[in-house]
């Protein structure tokens, strides 16, 4: 049993549950609620906000033959759903980004790896692996980073974060989380757009690490 | 605060039989009467209450998509898709957690954005639901009334209020935008966070002396 001291917040939670949150962020959130009962509550009571609009709101008659034509389905056999069930420290929702397979590290140098989920213009997410009393490299961001702990737990200027604490982070905020004693931290980071290192050999490894 | 790490099974594929462990909920006098056509398709596989749950959610779920700017054919392909899922998923319903309301709303918002996106949304993994037959009729009254009284304190928004709480829930603000909004009053909110968060330590609680 571990205690989650830090949490989404409820504007991430909303839009989560609306949709309004780019692939790599709704990740993030999928898999803290997957961890996290608290959040999993709010989700639920944000769902009972938007049936609540969704029940009160303007209506469109339906044409006439939808009803029948659903009907006439339910017996259909539905294509068949890949799910993807949780592994070890991986909750579904990461075994999903990772079609099923293991992570495929690749070192960023000092025992540090990472492996890329996804990454384009809109944003990026990640697996960290962080050796103990080994530091992410020094990074600043343009945007909105979170990182969620899977195994171990970081520190940085901000707190103690371990399995199932998320650390919301925005461009104001230049930390240098650290793996703390104990097994290896890994993590899975979001971030809006590349992120930017402040010392200057990881800079000239982004464009090939993408990190 | 102290939470539980939890431990998950993935729920299969997507067509499960009814549950044989599941007890029928007998419908009561006072639930609603959504609440009570769900039951009915989930543990009878009822077609007539489906059809009237879909005279209910049909015209509502095709003018809330509409809303955020899908034309009507489409509109109409993802109610059927949202339907159809009601109907093969309705194993997952449980209303001792989430009206029914709520939980279709979650189906309908994913479905869309599937297909708007062309890309499957991540999805928190699936709680088990523990295997009792103990039904809780206060409960699910409990959690009728908390989404009636929220109805009730959406109606009583001034009209700006309201409408970006509609503009929220559709999809159209932000993360940055709705914690930009403050004093809305969300008191109600706050109270079924604290109902579902008893019900799902109980689900918990229920999992782990099985």
């Amino acid at each position: 049993m571990t205690a989650i001291n830090h949490h989404t917040s409820d504007a991430l939670l909303a839009a989560y549950a609306s949709g309004n949150l780019a692939q790599p962020f709704a990740l993030v959130v999928a898999v803290h609620v997957s961890m996290c009962i608290e959040c999993r509550a709010a989700l639920l009571a944000h769902q009972t906000v938007g049936g609540a609009v969704m029940e009160a709101g303007a209506q469109a008659a339906c044409s006439g033959g939808l009803k029948a034509s659903i009907l006439d389905r339910l017996d259909d056999e539905p294509a068949p759903e890949i799910t993807y069930a949780r592994s070890s420290i991986f909750p579904s929702p990461v075994m999903a980004a990772l079609k099923g397979k293991p992570p495929r590290w690749k070192s960023l140098g000092m025992g540090v790896r990472q492996s890329i989920l996804s990454a384009d213009d809109t944003g990026s997410v990640r697996l960290l692996y962080i050796p103990a009393g080994r530091a992410m490299p020094d990074h600043s961001h343009s945007g909105m980073e979170l990182t969620l702990v899977l195994q171990g737990s970081f520190s940085d200027e901000t707190g103690r974060f371990g399995v199932g604490d998320v650390e919301v982070a925005f461009d104001d905020l230049e930390h240098t989380p650290t793996a703390n004693v104990g097994p290896a931290c890994i993590c899975l980071a979001a971030a809006d757009a590349p992120l930017r290192f402040t010392s200057l050999i990881p800079r000239m490894l982004q464009p090939i690490f993408r990190i | 605060m102290h939470t539980d790490l939890i431990n998950l099974k993935d729920v299969g594929r997507a067509y499960a039989p009814p549950r044989k462990d599941m007890h029928p909920v007998e419908p009561s006098a006072e639930m609603n009467q959504q609440t009570v056509w769900m039951l009915a398709v989930r543990d009878g596989r009822d077609r007539a209450a489906f059809g009237a749950l879909f005279d209910f959610f049909g015209p509502r779920l095709k003018g809330f998509i509409m809303r955020s700017g899908t034309n009507g054919a489409q509109a109409e392909d993802i109610v059927q898709d949202v339907m159809l899922t009601v109907w093969r998923k309705a194993h997952l319903f449980d209303p001792h957690r989430a009206q029914v309301s709520a939980w279709i709303y979650q189906i309908a918002r994913n479905r869309q954005i599937d297909v708007i996106r062309k890309e499957r949304r991540p999805v928190p993994e699936e709680l088990k639901l523990p295997e009792t037959d103990e039904i809780d009729a206060s409960q699910i009254l409990a959690v009728e009334q908390d989404a009636a009284q929220l109805k009730a304190a959406l109606a009583k928004l001034t009209p700006d209020q309201r409408a970006i709480i509609e503009q929220a829930y559709l999809g159209e603000l932000t993360h940055q935008e709705i914690s930009a909004q403050s004093g809305l009053p969300l008191g109600t909110v706050k109270s079924r966070i604290r109902l579902g968060l008893e019900r799902l330590r109980h689900d918990l609680k229920g999992l782990r002396e099985q």
